[in-house]
């Protein structure tokens, strides 16, 4: 049982709402992600979980008439201020799709992509740190031998590794995953699980998951959403065995969802 | 008198078989070109088509100077042309949601992209020929770009379209800034289409005459200087099989083979490359 | 903790990205320019010809290099007819291919059918040009020319357009060669458009017990209306700027007949054959006059074509 006076808080978010033009799709977001621990967002469709997500990167800049209000605070600094560096931001945060999305490029130079942004590595230390990543990722020993072939050629479960590789090769603090199993096979599924688990040593996680079960077996917090509002957000095992909130427990026993 | 069902059998069934003779047809006509082709381009094929120049009639001769006016224009329109359609195309795709430039550039580039070619060998003659007074491969060359560059506009918007945003989302991600994203990841993920529009871009200006007719000329002899008037096959074929000779009518059949032939095998190739592209994602 | 060093080139990538996307929109801009440069050189060039003869210049029949009265009536009149010609041909049979193509071929024939038409479209026109020359001219000349002299140039009202020696050359030709030509591309175009319309939509009307033809004439053809017509006007743009395959065949004659039997000329076939021998600067000015009124129709042509072809896009929702 985790007691929340063990942990810091890493994301600290206070009065988000969250806009797609007029509708506002996120309401009054009050949420403590902790440091080094894995904290899942649960809910059913359209609940606002992966805008949530994509809040904390930012991503939803790329398109317009989409605006975040409120603040979000990394390490006691508004992430959402303007003024914020986004691509120092990205660098602290990273991300894992749904869908893996390898670049159209050898599996090496994926690794470095995002490494070769921020920091000027000879081959060297720039061999060291894709070895790192890979191993990190439990994708070493699979590729070692063909880090020059394309990232497109890899299975389902090896891309979406090598997408976790990716991201963590720039070292991050926090990594967001984005309902990163839903498109894997039960096998490769249990691998990132695993993985996960492996990660939250040295990485803050937030995940986004529509699958109750793997929200139980790999987090340490959960938060319920429902209709864009947090229901309840709380220690895992308790927000699965003693919702304090009706709604709650109707989506988890299944009543609905 | 038919019943109303009988009525409507037989219309569809008239119609169909209309539709199929309709399709024999196009068939029909395309074998017959092809036919013809070969059977008056092959006999003028030798090794002399290769190896020597234009010829006064009469004489022997070949096409060399043609098929290499035309090479080398053709090379040079392509390289003038693809980098900026390359480019528009991708201001087109990436950066074009917002603001007119974006829409009011699609709209000129369809306009460009079917207006007669002949009109565009008057503007380079009216811009440049008459500027420097004479003709020039150049000139032709740059006729021929312009003839390039809406082809590969088009293509490259259409695939750069296709790629999907998660591989920009997941490049943004990790913080690449936006030029990156798009060299890196976007246009490289594109690049068989996008070679598929060249490809389609070359076929296209390989067999074009009228652009050339007031810009390149033709010329009589072998010359390599871009800036003297330029053989080229389809002008060569032009005024060969107009005219009154029939060795010269010949050349110009063999001529007219060897353009079919390499546009219909550019047009291949690009088909089987955009296949390529198009099961990789 | 990130170093000064890491912040300091995070901030250098800003102008990277500004220098790309000015470089882009250049680009993009560039074929504004293009366009605008072609429209005022083409003006300028025609400027002495306009002064010289005004609006007369689209009405009037005569074309005299000696003299030096030029008038645009014949090429207009025969760009105009021969694409009416090509067009009143290929639109019935492109939309027999494309229904062809669409639903009644077997599966296997599909995909290298479509291959066949699109290759057809790949062929250069001067192909098409020396085969009409030819092969096509002296057989429509020996053996369709005299019949059609015969029994159609002797109907009434209709006759004196089909009457006239039979050369094999001439608008008629011309107009066939044409249609040809333009019949793959307007056939692809076709079946590109039909191809959208949902299989849920044509599944429903065949669930009625309608028929293939029924389904294509009652719910295909007016689904994709636009979009056919939009397809036919782009034909109808390619179709009247071409010039091989109108040069060879059309006969270079500035002479306005009735007959479509008899020689004529078009703008394009006039410029490929007198532009480089015109002497004196109100030739080459006529010419370029000619030019600038084959640039206006095509290019209403194709914005109309444009136009349609939103609406439909529009209407599918591909497009805000």
């Amino acid at each position: 049982m985790i007691s929340e006076k063990d942990t810091t808080p890493k994301l600290v978010v206070r009065d988000l709402n969250f806009f797609y033009g007029n509708d506002r799709a996120l309401k009054d977001i009050n949420l403590t992600i902790p440091e080094k621990m894995v904290t899942a967002f649960i809910g059913p469709s359209g609940c606002g979980k992966s805008t949530l997500l994509r809040t904390f990167n930012r991503m939803y800049e790329l398109y317009p008439k989409q605006k975040a209000i409120g603040e979000i605070l990394l390490d006691g600094e508004n992430l959402l201020d303007k003024r914020q560096d986004l691509n120092t931001l990205r660098a602290k945060i990273g991300m894992v799709f749904q869908k893996p999305t390898p670049f159209p490029m050898s599996i090496y130079d994926n690794i470095t992509f995002g490494v070769k942004l921020y920091e000027n590595l000879n081959q060297h230390d720039m061999n060291e740190r894709v070895e790192w990543a890979l191993k990190k990722a439990a994708l070493w020993n699979e590729v070692k031998d063909k880090l020059k072939q394309s990232g497109t050629g890899l299975s389902g479960g090896q891309q979406q590794r090598l997408c976790i590789a990716r991201a963590i090769a720039v070292k991050p603090e926090v990594l967001l995953l984005d309902e990163p199993t839903s498109a894997l096979d039960p096998i490769s599924t249990a691998h990132i699980e695993r993985l996960v688990d492996e990660l939250k040593k040295e990485f803050t996680i937030v995940i986004v998951t529509h699958n109750m079960q793997q929200a139980a077996r790999i987090s340490d917090y959960t938060a319920y959403m429902y209709l864009g509002e947090l229901i309840e957000f709380g220690d895992t095992s308790a927000v699965f065995t003693n919702p304090k909130r009706k709604e709650t427990e109707d989506y988890i026993t299944g009543r609905f969802g | 008198m038919l019943t109303l069902y009988a009525r409507r059998r037989l219309i569809n069934l008239l119609s169909l078989g209309i539709s199929v003779l309709a399709m024999a047809f196009g068939l029909f006509w395309l074998g017959w070109i092809l036919f013809t082709l070969l059977q008056y381009g092959v006999p003028g094929l030798s090794l002399a088509v290769f190896t020597q120049t234009t010829p006064p009639p009469g004489s022997d001769g070949g096409l060399l100077n043609a098929i290499a006016g035309s090479l080398m224009m053709t090379a040079l329109a392509t390289l003038i042309g693809t980098p900026i359609g390359i480019l528009a195309g991708t201001y087109l795709a990436e950066f074009g949601q917002r603001g007119w430039l974006a829409p009011v550039t699609r709209f000129i580039n369809d306009v460009l992209l079917s207006a007669p070619s002949i009109v565009i060998g008057l503007f380079v003659y009216a811009m440049y020929v008459i500027k420097v007074k004479h003709f020039s491969g150049w000139a032709g060359a740059l006729a021929l770009s312009i003839l390039v560059i809406p082809i590969v506009i088009r293509t490259t918007e259409n695939m750069l379209r296709l790629v999907p945003n998660s591989l920009r989302e997941a490049a943004a991600a990790l913080g690449a800034p936006q030029w990156k994203i798009i060299s890196s990841v976007t246009l490289r993920a594109a690049r068989a289409g996008i070679l598929t529009g060249v490809l389609l871009a070359v076929a296209r200006i390989s067999g074009e005459t009228a652009p050339l007719l007031f810009t390149s000329l033709n010329n009589q002899f072998w010359n390599s200087n871009m800036n003297q008037p330029m053989a080229n096959l389809p002008v060569v074929i032009f005024q060969f099989a107009m005219s009154p000779y029939s060795d010269w009518q010949q050349l110009a059949w063999a001529g007219a083979l060897l353009i079919t032939f390499s546009v219909l095998t550019l047009n291949i190739l690009a088909r089987v490359l955009f296949r390529q592209q198009a099961s990789t994602h | 903790m990130p170093t000064f060093l890491r912040y300091a080139r995070l901030k250098l990538q800003n102008w990277p990205d500004i220098l790309f996307r000015a470089i882009t929109r250049l680009s993009a801009f560039s074929v504004l320019v293009l366009l605008a440069a072609i429209i005022v050189s083409l003006v300028i060039g025609s400027l002495p010809s306009i002064k010289a003869f005004g609006f007369n210049f689209l009405s009037s029949s005569e074309w005299d290099p000696v003299t030096e009265q030029f008038g645009a009536l014949v090429p207009i009149v025969g760009t105009l007819v021969t694409a009416g010609i090509a067009l009143l041909i290929a639109v019935p049979v492109s939309f027999g291919i494309a229904l062809f193509l669409t639903e009644l071929s077997p599966r296997w024939m599909r995909r290298p059918l479509g291959i066949a038409v699109e290759l057809l479209a790949g062929i250069p026109s001067i192909i098409y040009g020396m085969w009409g020359l030819f092969v096509f001219a002296p057989l429509f000349g020996d053996y369709l020319e005299p019949w059609i002299n015969n029994h159609i140039g002797t109907m009434p009202l209709i006759g004196p357009f089909f009457s006239g020696p039979p050369m094999g050359i001439g608008v008629l030709t011309a107009g066939i060669i044409l249609a040809i030509m333009v019949i793959p591309f307007i056939a692809s175009v076709m079946r590109d458009v039909f191809e959208v319309v949902p299989a849920l939509l044509k599944e429903s009307a065949y669930g009625l017990g309608a028929t293939t033809w029924e389904v294509m004439w009652n719910v295909v053809l007016p689904y994709t209306k636009i979009g056919v017509v939009g397809g036919i006007m782009l034909g109808l743009g390619r179709a009247l700027g071409e010039t091989m395959a109108v040069t060879f065949v059309i006969g270079n004659a500035h002479a306005l007949n009735a007959s479509l039997l008899m020689p004529g000329n078009s703008i394009s076939s006039a410029l490929a054959n007198e532009f480089n021998e015109a002497v004196g600067e109100l030739y080459t000015s006529a010419l370029i006059e000619l030019g600038l009124i084959l640039f206006f129709i095509t290019f209403v042509v194709l914005t109309l074509a444009r136009y349609m072809l939103y609406k439909l896009a529009k209407r599918e929702g591909k497009v805000a």
